[in-house]
């Protein structure tokens, strides 16, 4: 430790503690433009020069290491000639024009400039004016308030990943821009613009909606991934103009996604429903609460009446709170049916009944970049948990080994040790030969089941299953560990890949024989809080694949838009128009609901209190930042209503706060969870290494801006250029086996579905595979995201003469 | 042969100096008819004090005393002793260490380097290399001003000589001493002369200097260790070791041993390099150049660069050429480039360029000097333009005393020393100017 | 497509860094592709930046931070005349003047025949020979007078 002196307070710190970070300790404000604390220091504002004893000149306070008993003074009179001088460079070439400003009320320069610039300039000669650029849909840019700090270039690079801004020409003439007339692309990239300390990058859909003091700032938890961010939801006039993240170092540090940030958009979307709609004789009618429900609660009655309890299904979105979940469970039990469940794009169930406790990521979120060794299977990270991505990335950075087995070769932007591309199917073989030769490594055979030591026997191990497996075991390519710290993590595409069951077992057993820590990485906001409160068949029940597979009667849908979220598109909306009633509680209206019975208007996120539990198993709950839409009402509350119209017993709840309580049932909601949070299996399920997948198979993957209903309706998350159409993309030497070439139309076929799509060539698909997207009309004929896959060759003629027929069939 | 066939040039007439009254240590071989040859160099001893150091397994910190006893200091410059910087080298690293040559000289009036490398290269290879022996680095980079660019392709020439001889390579002298040394060239940007800057140009950067510490010794290329001297630094190298420390220190006078490579330019009859003894009075040296051209009389000197500060006739005419001679009367030794200008030089436009240039070249990274730089320019181009006010001098002082001290690197203080030594010594001149938007020395 | 001799060119630079450094090599590459195509278009730095495998603005920042990468076209000859202290002080005012009488154009600017560019230039490093110039950043001439710049301009037509 090394005392120090800053403006006569006395401070212990670190050695290697900055005399930013040091003041910043003590409360001491020293004013700074270029520093911040999770980027590498640039020391190029010069505004936070502080006099130091001893020193002839103004040292930068961000850059300078404190050395013992050094007297700093952030106030003296070298210090304030210093930062004034520094603000009067600054304000030169910056436009004086706060009133118009995007940034007026919440600029950095504005506030230091009044507490630490002179009163006036003695510049006088004719300011710079630099060209704005156009850098996509969700930043707006006004480049002569730039003042070069630079924070967004670094942002985008030691963050990101990826350069892709960057400072051109000289001297006066440099300028922050994108590669010439390029995008920023980045999934994080709206953070550059709470960085930007001027107005010169702005949040574009925002901009000029309302000035910064208007703005009523609530608390809230991010909606979309499983990480758990927490943001700040501005209001005005009861709607929600922007969201940006609220500061949680243990969970999203001070970032946010792009669609954490700019989703919101998806909630002022005229597809909001507004009132509760009953179908009548295939019209759509307004109608009034009482109506609806009862309609509602007649029909299911109706049915479960006619035929039996089982006639019911209901599926429940992963995105809706714990309260909701509990609600409707006890809803369908209450109706005597134990068909529901969130899982819907899960295909593989052999894990039910099989687990000890609700799966989870295993670790804590800032665990994961002390991580040594890491290994993540089917996973587009990115896609699937973009900040997350930037934890490993950091992982990566601090020396860390990553390895990835995936259908998909997508550049996580951080470097990979070791990766095996190969289909779903085979990622089974590739975990039986990394156990086999970790088991091998670790010399801990003995402690493998001896099915499973059966098993590896007939395993034969390949060098590159090998690499991985040594660098798991802490042989590595530039240092070798004894003790590595290791993660095991599941993805996307993991869990809804059809031999999910073997991948997990193995994962499972790779971790026991490595000390892993790590689990899965559930999808949805709320995915574990499902499990924990029993969104899931009970044992005679269904699951949310069987349930489109032998169509009930009538669906309880909440928060879904069934072709869009279930994984099979085509089943989903088959059983739809099967059945005799869907109620559907949705905060949208949308096509893919046409097949529903009665539409209970429902409040988003925003709009309602409630909790997400997530990856790490943490419990956060929240409350409504603006007042429902319209008649929309909480969940919760259209649950508690209905179950009563139903006459159901106990659903006396007169806040989500006491449906919460009845879920934790008076305990502690973090030691529930830890009670419950549990990634072991109680019995070892059978594991077949020999299948081979026989012909192509679908690699599919739900785009991160088509996730959930929210989302999807983002118009400017949709201009990005993750929304494209969907395409059929195939390894190039796959294409040439089937003699296609790029823009080729092939006819896709999926069960009894079909899609028409173009080829393009990827060379980051793996051999074998399929890569087509889903959750998009263009893909609603086809069914699995992960199974067997057929394509052909068609013309153009072929293609239109396909499309009239289905046109015909339908009219 | 391994050099570069992309652009072909030629060479054009050699500025021979006149050899009468020189100290010849970096530029021995211009006493020779073949002076870049490496036989020519060979046949003056060279490489041998390589091979003894290599195959006599001579300590390190033998070779580092030798250095200082030599009283060199770095004559890129800062004048920083070179035995005090090379001790700052960790002497054990896992990894490779690097050698950096700063050949990019770019401060207007110096073009010592240039010379070096034509007509000396060898002593510089084996320069680097004893240096490298000593450091422990196992590659080097010379970082070749982009302009001089036949220059570049000499020293591609001299290194592939050097390395078919077995001078640079692998296990040297049939040691396990390995040494790759490489020709880098940089292609427009003064910034670059500066250290890490340099460093950041080498790495495929922008020529951006780094904010200091770390320094080169423990951050330098690709963020491992490194030593950066000049080119002239490492060429004194050879000599020092063939002859002792103490034969270049006896050169010169205390606080500035050995000889010097200075380039004069500007209004003399002979501009060039001379390579004297430090201490030699400024008024031999500029009769060695010739003096003055067409019989005029001497105004002032830059001596060192401009960076360093411009001096009076008067306060020059009595000076020694030397660190400690220089400084006490007023300025600098910096590079040893002496720009020498008579009394028909207008003082004021003579600023306005060398303002426009700092302006031109800052490399836009830090407040200070990014926005500084440019206001200076203006400021002072509105003098010149007729539309100047008695203020203006005052801002002029004041802005340049805001740059300086107060940027990542010395680039800040190089531009504001111009501003405030030439008004200071030549302010009537300025406020000549202001007055009647005329310069008082041309009338125009 | 980089020709097969620029390519050859910038493997031979690359061979000075440790392999996971390409981007070392960023300088002389856009160098040896302008002194081939005369200039550096957008694709051109693209096509290094591609090669080196480092993001395209990465390459831009280089070529738009050193002077001597010309990323406008400059005709067949771009002609640099140092205009600096030494050069100024030995009268290269007087060479501007006639470079530009002569070819009619200006600073920055292209002859209509597309044959010569002119540019002001900063410190060579070579101020002993001033006043200088320097075509196609390759060929130094110094010690320049009126006759002597008429000399070279014929050699180049
Ligand atoms: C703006 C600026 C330009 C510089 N230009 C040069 C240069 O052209 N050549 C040089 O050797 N050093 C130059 N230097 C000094 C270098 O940073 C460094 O001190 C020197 O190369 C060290 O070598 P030495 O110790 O042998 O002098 C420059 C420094 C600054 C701040
Ligand atoms: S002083 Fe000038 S040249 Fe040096 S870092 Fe700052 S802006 Fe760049
Ligand atoms: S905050 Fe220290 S220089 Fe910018």
């Amino acid at each position: 430790m090394l005392k120090i002196e800053i403006d006569g307070k006395a401070v212990e710190v670190d050695h290697g503690t900055t005399i930013i970070d040091a003041a910043d300790k003590l409360g001491v404000a020293i004013p700074r433009f270029c520093y911040h604390k999770k980027l590498s220091v640039a020391a190029n504002c010069r505004m936070c020069l502080v006099d130091v004893e001893k020193f002839g000149k103004p040292l930068p306070a961000c850059a300078t290491p404190v050395a013992e008993g050094m007297k700093i003074f952030t106030r003296s009179k070298a210090a304030v000639e210093a930062q004034n001088s520094v603000m009067d460079f600054l304000l030169i070439n910056h436009p004086l024009d706060c009133p118009i400003c995007d940034q007026g009320g919440e600029c950095d320069l504005q506030d230091i400039a009044v507490g630490y610039g002179a009163s006036g300039s003695r510049y006088t000669e004719e300011k710079r004016v630099v060209f704005n650029k156009n850098i996509g849909p969700l930043i707006s840019t006004d480049m002569t308030r730039c003042i070069q700090c630079t924070r967004c270039v670094r942002f985008l690079k030691e963050v990101g990943g990826m350069q892709e801004l960057g400072m051109v020409g000289r001297g006066e003439h440099a300028e922050i821009t994108a590669y010439v007339d390029q995008s920023v692309n980045s999934e994080l990239s709206g953070n550059i613009i709470d960085l930007c300390p001027v107005g010169a990058l702005t949040n574009k859909p925002f901009r000029y909606s309302a000035r910064s003091w208007e703005l009523t700032r609530r608390p809230s938890i991010a909606p979309h991934d499983s990480l758990g961010s927490h943001i700040e939801v501005h209001v005005k006039d009861n709607k929600v103009m922007r969201v940006l993240p609220r500061e949680k170092e243990s969970i999203n540090e001070c970032w946010l996604s792009d669609r954490d940030r700019f989703s919101y958009e998806g909630l002022n979307s005229p597809d909001r429903l507004k009132v509760p709609m009953i179908k009548h004789h295939g019209e759509w009618q307004e109608t009034d609460w009482k109506t609806a429900l009862e309609y509602a609660a007649g029909q299911l009655k109706d049915i479960t009446n006619e035929h039996s309890s089982d006639a019911l299904g209901a599926l429940v979105s992963p995105n809706s709170t714990m309260e909701e979940g509990y609600l409707i469970k006890e809803l369908v039990h209450g109706l005597g049916c134990g068909n529901i469940d969130y899982r819907l794009r899960q295909t593989d169930f052999r894990l039910d009944g099989k687990r000890v406790g609700t799966p989870w990521m295993g670790c804590n979120i800032d665990e994961i970049e002390k991580l040594d060794r890491i290994l993540i299977i089917g996973s587009n990270l990115r896609n699937e948990h973009p900040l997350l991505a930037q934890r490993f990335r950091k992982a990566v950075d601090n020396g860390a080994e990553l390895s990835i087995i995936s259908p998909l070769d997508n550049n996580p932007l951080m470097d990979i040790a070791h990766k095996i591309i190969v289909t779903p199917n085979d990622i089974v073989n590739v975990l039986a030969q990394i156990l086999k030769a970790m088991s091998k490594l670790q010399k801990l055979s003995l402690c493998l089941p001896p099915t499973l030591s059966a098993l590896l026997e007939q395993i034969h191990v390949r060098p590159n299953t090998e690499a991985m497996a040594e660098s798991l075991a802490g042989l590595g390519r530039n240092v070798n560990l004894i003790a590595p710290r290791v993660g095991i993590f599941l993805g996307n595409m993991a869990l809804s890949a059809p031999r999910f069951t073997e991948m997990y077992s193995l994962a499972e057993a790779i971790g026991g024989v490595s000390g892993a820590k790590g689990g899965i990485l559930p999808a949805a906001a709320n995915s574990t809080g499902m499990h924990l409160v029993g969104v899931m068949p009970s044992a005679t029940g269904m699951h949310a694949r069987a349930m489109l597979e032998v169509p009930r009667k009538a669906y309880l849908l909440l928060n879904i838009e069934p072709e869009l979220d279930c994984q099979h598109a085509a089943l989903a909306s088959a059983a739809m128009k099967k059945a005799d009633c869907v109620v559907a509680l949705t905060a949208y209206k949308s096509k893919a609901l046409d097949n529903a019975t009665v539409l209970l208007p429902i409040a988003p996120f925003t709009e309602t209190s409630g909790t997400f539990m997530s990856m790490e198993g943490r419990i956060q709950s929240f409350k409504a930042v603006v007042k429902p839409l319209g008649e929309c009402r909480p969940a919760w509350k259209v649950l508690r209503v209905l179950a009563n119209t139903l006459g159901l017993q106990g659903f006396d709840f007169d806040s989500s706060e006491e449906v919460k309580d009845k879920i934790f049932d008076g305990e502690k909601p973090s030691d529930y969870a830890w009670r419950h949070l549990n990634n072991n299996m109680k019995e070892l399920v059978e594991i077949e290494t020999k299948i081979k997948s026989p012909g192509l198979q679908r690699v599919g993957e739900v785009p991160q801006y088509e996730a959930d209903p929210i989302v999807r309706r983002s118009e400017p998350l949709r201009k990005t250029k993750y929304n494209i159409k969907r395409l059929v993309r195939i390894h190039p030497d796959e294409m040439r086996l089937h003699e296609l070439i790029e823009g080729d139309l092939v006819l896709v076929k999926q069960d009894k579905g079909s899609a028409i799509l173009p080829v393009r060539s990827d060379t980051h698909v793996a051999m074998g595979c399929v890569r087509v997207a889903a959750a998009h009309e263009d893909t609603l004929g086809l069914g699995d995201l992960m199974g067997d896959i057929s394509i052909e060759k068609i013309s153009q003629e072929q293609a239109d003469a396909i499309k009239a027929n289905e046109m015909e069939a339908l009219s | 042969m391994a050099t570069s066939k992309t652009t072909t040039s030629k060479m054009t007439a050699p500025v021979m100096t006149d050899l009468k009254g020189q100290t010849l240590v970096t530029l021995q071989t211009l006493k020779e008819k073949n002076p870049a040859s490496l036989a020519t160099y060979e046949k003056l001893g060279g490489y041998q004090q390589l091979k003894r150091l290599v195959t006599d397994k001579v300590k390190a910190i033998e070779v580092i005393n030798e250095v200082k006893v030599s009283g060199l200091r770095g004559r890129g410059g800062a004048g920083f002793p070179t035995g005090l910087k090379w001790s700052f080298m960790p002497r054990y690293f896992d990894g490779t260490k690097y050698l950096v040559c700063n050949t990019d000289e770019g401060e207007p009036g110096t073009f010592k380097d240039r010379d070096i490398i034509r007509y000396n290269p060898h002593q510089l290879i084996e320069g680097m290399a004893i240096a490298a022996y000593t450091l422990g680095a196992g590659v080097g980079y010379n970082y070749i001003h982009g302009e001089i660019w036949r220059e570049y392709e000499i020293f591609e020439e001299a290194l592939a000589e050097a390395r078919a001889a077995g001078y640079i390579g692998k296990n040297l002298f049939g040691t396990n001493f390995s040494f790759e040394l490489y020709a880098v060239h940089g292609y427009g940007a003064y910034i670059c002369g500066e250290e890490t800057a340099l460093i950041e140009s080498i790495e495929g950067k922008k020529g951006q200097p780094r904010f200091k510490p770390p320094f080169p010794a423990s951050y330098g290329v690709f963020g491992k260790p490194t030593n950066v001297n000049n080119t002239e630094s490492y060429t004194s190298i050879p000599w020092i070791l063939q002859y002792g420390g103490q034969a270049f220190a006896d050169l010169g006078v205390a606080g500035s041993g050995g000889s010097k490579l200075f380039s004069v330019s500007g209004h003399v009859e002979k501009p060039g390099n001379y390579e004297v003894n430090m201490g030699m009075p400024f008024a031999e040296l500029l009769e060695m150049a010739g003096g003055i051209w067409k019989g005029r009389k001497l105004k002032a000197v830059i001596p060192g660069g401009p960076s360093t500060a411009v001096m009076p006739a008067e306060a020059i005419l009595g000076a020694t050429m030397d660190y400690n001679g220089l400084s006490k009367a007023g300025s600098s030794l910096g590079a040893g480039s002496m720009i020498v200008m008579d009394e028909t030089t207008c003082m004021v436009k003579t600023l306005k360029r060398l303002s426009y240039f700092f302006y031109e070249e800052s490399c836009g990274q830090c407040t200070p000097c990014r926005e500084g730089t440019g206001w200076v320019y203006r400021v002072i181009k509105r003098i010149t333009d007729g539309n100047g006010k008695m203020e203006d001098l005052d801002l002029l002082t004041d802005v340049s005393n805001n740059i300086s001290g107060r940027t990542i690197c010395a680039l800040g203080d190089a531009a504001a020393t111009p501003v405030l030594s030439f008004i200071k010594h030549f302010r009537p001149e300025f406020e000549y100017y202001i007055q009647h938007g005329k310069s008082m020395v041309d009338g125009k | 497509m980089l020709s097969v001799e620029a390519i050859e060119k910038i493997e031979y630079e690359l061979t000075k860094y440790p392999i996971d450094q390409r981007q070392a090599a960023v300088m002389s590459a856009l160098r040896i592709v302008q002194t081939e195509r005369g200039w550096l278009s957008q694709e051109s730095i693209s096509e290094v930046a591609a090669y080196l495998g480092i993001p395209d603005i990465a390459a831009l920042e280089v070529a738009t931070f050193y002077n001597m990468y010309d990323t406008e076209p400059v005709g067949k000859y771009k002609i640099t005349v140092c205009t600096n202290i030494s050069c100024m002080l030995r009268d290269s005012d007087s060479i501007v003047h006639h470079l530009q009488e002569k070819l009619g154009i200006g600073f920055n600017e292209i002859t209509a025949d597309g044959q010569f560019c002119l540019k002001e230039g900063e410190c060579m490093g070579a101020c002993g020979g001033a006043p200088l110039m320097s075509v196609n950043n390759a060929t130094m001439h110094e010690n320049l007078t009126t006759d002597r710049v008429d000399e070279i301009l014929k050699e180049l037509k």
